[in-house]
């Protein structure tokens, strides 16, 4: 019996000693927040390898206000409480001044109380479906009005689309951008016979009667088009399975917001050629900056046929923005930098710059690109200009009248413009 | 007529290179690098009315995506893949050919899909005459799908002269079709009468289309022969959709029967470890992946026989994920006798150690397994209903390997003593049959044909770590359900699962499918708490 | 060689009673309460500071401690292999997430009163049936003991008394699990889909995010988990728990002598699946979200490595596994990212072959081997006999 006291005891007072002990810090701590095994991990991992270059890029090139940079990497594992934890870890053990990290909406919502509590500093660089501003956040991914919108719109004026089919995995991220599109195609005019909407679990990987029902709805003479917010894993098959079904892109193209070239290196795209991708980034943009990027990150990697794709950029951008924000605030305080972060530029790598705006999201451009049989995609469209990351979809009723606005009067992030009531925030 | 005169033409060309008529083709050839993707299509358009025996060859190369231009002065160049890996750079409107390039020099000259679609509509006004019977066959078919007034003129021109039976079949139905939305209501009734049994979709969007056109009157406004019109259609339309469902059935089977055997692939090698010597084995869905990851080996030791790599990769997987199967036998569950339950703990272990390690090796991102030529596609029987040949290899396939295994188990002397062992490992062991060999090679078996079974999912799914774990629980349950130990209850229950799936998800969505057929499992088992096919004997208990 | 008074200390008899009731309830309060003075007295740069987040860490151990005590009350006393105990622990933890989401009020994004914020966005007008009385605290009590209590009543009564048993029995409670998880993850089912709930404020009236409030549940939960030692450890000696273990080693005999096995089946698994629930409810608002994942079946064969690794068949062996396994995963997963599941993996393979008893069964046989014991074999007839 003592001895499993002594243990016990033992343990709690080594890790206070172990908190204790990280304090005197020389380093500027950087926390990596991406899975490294679990189901996430595929897409995850080049993130965190990202951030690892960035910031061997910045110690190579003297740091940040003169101290050196160290990355603190952990494991959430794929398992959502697991990223909270490690939240709190990275923010009150290892006292990190800021975090990369997160892919998945509901990592990014387990994450954020535990952000918001300890006043720590959040950079997510996946698209998602908006309905959200914090403090404590700034979002480098696109928001809905940023990627689907804009491809819609392709869809409908330079294809000429009429029909149209919704497919997704069944979370929050496909939900909220089909509940948006749906709201917007019918704006647009389109029946609600000519939308058919369908959700399938994560990782399906059976696509046969769903892709031959797509088939079906596209037979019926008006020029369909498919929407796909397939995540991740499902990805593969399904597209496999329209390769085999013989539905060509001129016959019903396929536009996806979650299929970039790494997921694309995954399989042979010879059957896809001229299915669509709406992102904010691609590596077969030709700009100095991108080539640059690429060929540092093939160095870094150790392969030369890894490629980049647009969350890397996302990271990229969310990196530089942080670096810039501590050199104009002069400190890694959280508040200082947070301040700091609005209205701080970068170049794109795609040409142009992003602005971060007062709603912690950014102002890109928007691309829309053809998969070619080489795993790349080739932009057929682009905005004229960058678009405004909008936090809060105006096509959703329930949140068309907030905005977010983390400058001085206003200072929410779901500020409702009817009531001027800020809801829900403790700061 | 016009194509065979400008054949003459061309021909005279030929021997006057620099002649007069190639003038505007040139030049338009010359303008393709200048042109944005946006106001590319007129170009195309032009070059497309040219007479020159080269603008086939130019549009199909822009459709492929193979016509480039170089980057330093702007020729027009058509590139091809050796299988060195170099390219062999052709330019189009002659002259010397270019030197050794990189890929880099030049670019492509762009497409789009609406551009891409454009062309194909342009190509099939040519490809009419074109001497291969598909080549015809497929232009036709083009043109159904998107007639235009002039292609409809030429349709009718080529009829006059087409033998081909099939093609004279649709060029008929596309001029019916155009009848139907064009002519008088005498010709729609004629064409309806010509359409009746044509399953194309065009065929059935223009009866529907019409016959709302219809609907928009009342009956007594209608003339007689628009009764008699509306009657045919409503008649033609209920065959086509009565047609429409029996295939939708057919279609639904073998949608069941094809994730039937995905699951029976997957399960069977479990029906073996877990069935037969009743280790729990959770790395069951690692040695599937192995197998997935063999097949990208192989495929990356031989880039040039794609097309029989999996023949190779069958045997091959089936030797590393045995391998590895009778290292953990040897290594682990041997040590495990009469402890099946802890079988389960070690061997989660062992998964999440395979996992990490092809995480290490192979990286967490997917492979690229390519699919072989004859594996891609699908097999037409008719316009509404058709079969992917992956899907049908694999359900043959899948029946092959059941069979095999079967006969192995009944008829070898090995598969004899396999189910001795099952069956009564004492009584077994007393009449000279070596337990533990038998127990390595039934381990080595089951695993080995999991990895026959990653062969097959590579071919459909990805190739990641995280392959196996999303067959793992699939595969309890198929063997569960069939009853533990019996081979044709594996059979059975993975064809019915498959079919139950398939067909409740038209009705229900995928996820409520997957949702129903679990809690039918569930209560089944209720029922007959020991699955389909329950052992009998002693041995059972 | 060892002192004879050592030898004794550590003898056999010594060891089991590390086991007993006063012995686990002890060092729980004992463990409790210096977490709590540590991290309540002494300012964050005190070296004797233990910090919030080693104590919502610790509390969150707890909750798995529990759940592996319910896990092993099944399993290691009545042969039960439950590959769906996660399902109970989730169930619970809903119960909770709804309350707690109701706590929120209008502090909500969209501030609306009524709804969660997920419903607001999904456009739902109103809250559906379920979620009725979710606001209470009573009610929600009720819940976490009756939504696993029920699904554990419904699902044991119709298994046991068809007597599906052994491996069927654990595919199934799998399947039960892996359904739920598809379940949940619907948006339609009102839970919250893939994203669950989360953001909780506060829990009645304590706001969530305090250090007090940290300790407390903690502290709660601690308590919990002595309650529940007591419970379990109450149930395995009475009458009814010998019963139990002799369904464990032999159904049929005890079926023969006239007993109704399945009553008592459905008893324990019930009292268990309660367990969990609570388990999972004191979870939810030490993390901060409860999520579908909870039910993925991985998880739950988790649990059952836990209590394997610890000593089936001996409820502090359960406690044990639960926090070494769990502590083990934290730390790996912060060491050496790339590669702790191998040492996870690794650390499953060879307490399996190493420690067929696990560790509760390891220490005292070592100790046993060490100092020569004078003692015949009659040691512990609690091994773990052969589930079929």
């Amino acid at each position: 019996m003592k001895l499993k006291k002594l243990i016990a005891a033992s343990s709690i007072v080594a890790s206070s000693l172990v908190t204790s002990m990280t304090y005197a810090a020389e380093t500027i701590k950087v926390g990596v927040l991406h899975s490294l095994s679990g189901t996430m991990a595929i897409s995850e991992t080049t993130l965190k390898d990202t951030v690892l270059m960035m910031i061997e890029e910045q110690n190579k090139a003297g740091g940040l206000l003169g101290k050196k940079l160290e990355p603190v990497v952990v494991d959430p594992a794929s398992n959502w409480p697991l990223f909270a934890e490690k939240t709190r870890e990275l923010l009150s053990k290892e006292k990190v001044d800021v975090i990369f990290g997160c892919w998945t909406s509901v990592s990014r919502k387990s994450v954020l109380p535990v952000v918001e509590e300890l006043n720590g500093l959040l950079f997510y660089p996946v698209q998602y479906e908006g309905e959200e501003s914090s403090k404590n956040v700034f979002y480098t991914g696109a928001a809905p009005n940023q990627q689907a919108i804009p491809a819609v719109d392709y869809l409908m004026n330079d294809i000429g689309a009429e029909r149209w089919v919704l497919l997704g995995t069944d979370y929050v991220y496909p939900r909220t951008t089909n509940k948006i599109l749906e709201a917007y195609l019918k704006a647009q005019g389109v029946a609600e016979k000519d939308i058919m909407i369908n959700y399938t679990p994560f990782g399906h990987s059976d696509w046969q009667s769903i892709v031959a029902d797509v088939k079906k709805f596209g037979s019926a003479g008006k020029k369909t088009a498919v929407v796909s917010t397939i995540n991740g894993d499902a990805n593969v098959p399904f597209y496999k399975e329209l390769g085999n079904q013989g539905i060509s892109a001129e016959d019903i193209p396929v536009v996806a917001f979650s299929v970039g070239e790494e997921e694309l290196s995954g399989f042979d795209t010879s059957p896809l050629v001229g299915h669509l991708a709406a992102w904010n980034y691609f590596q077969s943009v030709e700009t100095e900056a991108n080539a640059e990027f690429i060929a540092s990150w093939k160095e870094f990697i150790g392969d030369d046929k890894r490629v980049t794709n647009d969350p890397m950029e996302a990271t990229y951008i969310g990196f530089k923005m942080w670096a810039k924000a501590v050199e104009k605030a002069g400190t890694t305080d959280v508040d200082a930098v947070e301040q700091a972060m609005i209205g701080i530029t970068v170049p794109n790598l795609t040409g142009g710059t992003a602005v971060m705006n007062a709603n912690h999201h950014l102002s890109k451009p928007v691309l829309i690109g053809e998969i070619q049989d080489n795993g790349q995609l080739e932009v057929v469209w682009e905005t004229a200009g960058t678009v405004i990351g909008d936090a809060w979809s105006d096509f959703l009723p329930s949140s068309k009248n907030l905005i977010a606005d983390w400058t001085a009067p206003v200072n929410c992030g779901n500020f409702d413009i009817k009531t001027a009531k800020c809801s829900g925030q403790n700061f | 007529m016009l194509r065979t005169f400008s054949l003459v033409i061309t021909l005279l060309m030929s021997v006057f290179s620099a002649s007069a008529f190639s003038d505007e083709f040139d030049s338009l050839i010359n303008q393709l690098p200048h042109k944005k993707l946006r106001n590319i299509t007129p170009v195309l358009t032009q070059i497309a009315e040219q007479d020159n025996d080269q603008v086939r060859f130019v549009l199909t190369e822009i459709l492929n995506g193979d016509l480039y231009y170089l980057k330093s002065n702007k020729q027009v160049v058509s590139i091809r893949k050796q299988a060195s890996g170099d390219y062999t750079i052709t330019p189009v409107l002659g002259g010397d050919a270019v030197a050794d390039q990189s890929k880099s020099a030049m670019k492509k000259i762009r497409t789009s899909n609406s551009i891409r679609s454009h062309i194909r509509g342009l190509l099939a006004q040519i490809d009419l005459s074109h001497k291969q019977t598909h080549v015809r066959l497929n232009a036709v078919k083009q043109i159904l799908d998107d007639p235009s007034a002039e292609s409809i003129e030429l349709l009718k021109q080529r009829l006059a002269v087409e033998k081909d039976s099939d093609v004279t079949e649709l060029i008929n139905t596309a001029i019916a079709v155009n009848q139907l939305k064009e002519g008088d209501s005498q010709a729609k009734l004629a064409a309806v009468a010509d359409l009746k049994g044509s399953l194309e979709p065009s065929v059935r969007n223009a009866m529907v289309e019409q016959l709302n056109g219809l609907n928009e009157y009342k009956l007594n406004e209608l003339s007689e022969t628009d009764k008699a019109l509306k009657a045919a259609l409503t008649k033609s339309i209920d065959s086509i959709k009565q047609k429409r469902s029996i295939y939708e059935f057919v279609e639904n089977l073998f949608f069941g029967l094809s994730l039937g055997s995905v699951l029976l692939l997957a399960a069977i090698g479990l029906a073996i470890t877990f069935g037969v010597m009743g280790v729990i084995n959770m790395a069951h869905g690692e040695m599937i992946m192995l197998g997935a990851y063999t097949t990208y080996v192989i495929q990356q030791m031989f880039p040039q026989w794609i097309d029989y790599s999996l023949f190779i990769a069958i045997p091959a997987a089936f030797i590393v994920s045995g391998t590895v199967g009778i290292l953990i036998e040897r290594g682990v569950i041997r040590f495990l006798k009469g402890r099946p339950l802890e079988t389960l703990l070690a061997t989660f272990g062992i998964s999440l150690i395979l996992q990490q390690l092809v995480r290490s090796v192979f990286s967490p991102l997917n492979r690229t397994v390519a699919a072989p030529e004859w594996m891609s596609g699908s097999w037409q029987i008719n316009p509404i209903f058709s079969i992917t040949y992956n899907r049908l290899y694999i359900v043959i396939f899948a029946l092959a390997v059941f069979f095999a295994l079967l006969a192995f188990m009944k008829r070898s002397s090995l598969g004899l003593h396999v189910r001795a062992v099952a069956q009564n490992r004492e009584m077994a062991r007393a009449l000279s049959v070596r337990s533990d060999r038998v127990d390595a090679i039934t381990f080595g078996l089951g695993s080995g044909i999991a990895g026959i079974a990653g062969v097959v999912l590579s071919q459909l799914t990805n190739v990641g770590p995280n392959l196996g774990q999303s067959y793992i629980i699939d595969s309890f349950l198929v063997v569960v359900f069939g009853g533990v130990g019996n081979l044709w209850g594996t059979l059975v229950a993975a064809m019915s699962l498959g079919a139950l799936n398939k067909f409740l998800e038209p009705l229900t969505g995928s996820v409520l499918a997957t949702i129903i057929v679990l809690v039918g499992l569930v209560l089944f088992i209720q029922k007959r708490p020991k699955g389909l096919f329950p052992q009998k004997g002693r041995a059972a208990e | 060689m060892i002192p004879d008074s050592i030898q004794s200390l550590f003898s056999n008899k010594a060891f089991k009673t590390l086991g007993s009731l006063p012995v686990v309830v002890g060092c729980l309060f004992i463990a409790t309460l210096y977490v709590s003075i540590c991290n309540l007295a002494f300012p964050a740069d005190s070296a004797l500071h233990v910090s919030t987040y080693t104590v919502t860490l610790f509390g969150k151990y707890l909750c798995y401690a529990l759940l592996a005590l319910a896990v092993d009350l099944v399993w290691g006393y009545c042969g039960i292999l439950s590959l769906g105990h996660g399902a109970f622990f989730a169930l619970g933890g809903y119960a909770m997430g709804m309350y707690l989401m109701r706590q929120i009020g209008d502090r909500g994004v969209y501030g609306n009163p009524e709804l969660p914020d997920f419903m607001v966005f999904l456009n739902w007008d109103s809250l559906p049936w379920y979620w009725a009385g979710s606001d209470s605290f009573i009610w929600m009590i009720l819940m976490v003991l009756a939504g696993p209590g029920l699904l554990a009543y419904i699902f044991g009564s119709m298994a046991f008394r068809s007597r599906v048993s052994g491996v069927y029995l654990s595919i199934m409670t799998q399947a039960v699990t892996y359904a739920l998880m598809l379940a949940f993850f619907r948006n339609e089912m009102g839970f919250g889909g893939n994203n669950g709930l989360t953001d909780f404020k506060d829990i009645l009236g304590f706001s969530l995010q305090s250090d007090t409030t940290r300790v407390a549940l903690f502290a709660l939960t601690a308590l919990f988990l002595a309650l529940g030692f007591a419970v379990c450890h109450f149930i395995v000696n009475s009458k009814m728990g010998r019963v139990v273990t002799a369904i464990r080693d032999s159904e049929n005999r005890v079926r023969f002598i006239g007993y109704k096995p399945e009553h008592y089946k459905v008893w324990i698994f019930v009292v268990s699946a309660m367990l969990a629930g609570i388990a999972g409810a004191m979870y939810v608002p030490q993390v901060g979200i409860i999520n579908p994942g909870e039910f993925s079946p991985l998880n739950s064969i988790e649990m059952v490595v836990w209590v394997a690794i610890g000593g089936r068949g001996s409820l502090y062996g359960a406690i044990i596994g639960a926090l070494v396994v769990s502590y083990a995963k934290t730390r790996f997963t912060a060491i050496m990212p790339e590669a702790w599941l191998y040492a996870l993996g690794g650390l499953f393979v060879l307490v399996t072959l190493l420690l067929p008893k696990g560790i509760a069964g390891f220490v005292p046989a070592l100790i046993e081997k060490l100092s020569h014991s004078k003692q015949t074999k009659s040691v512990s007839n609690k091994t773990t006999s052969e589930v079929k």
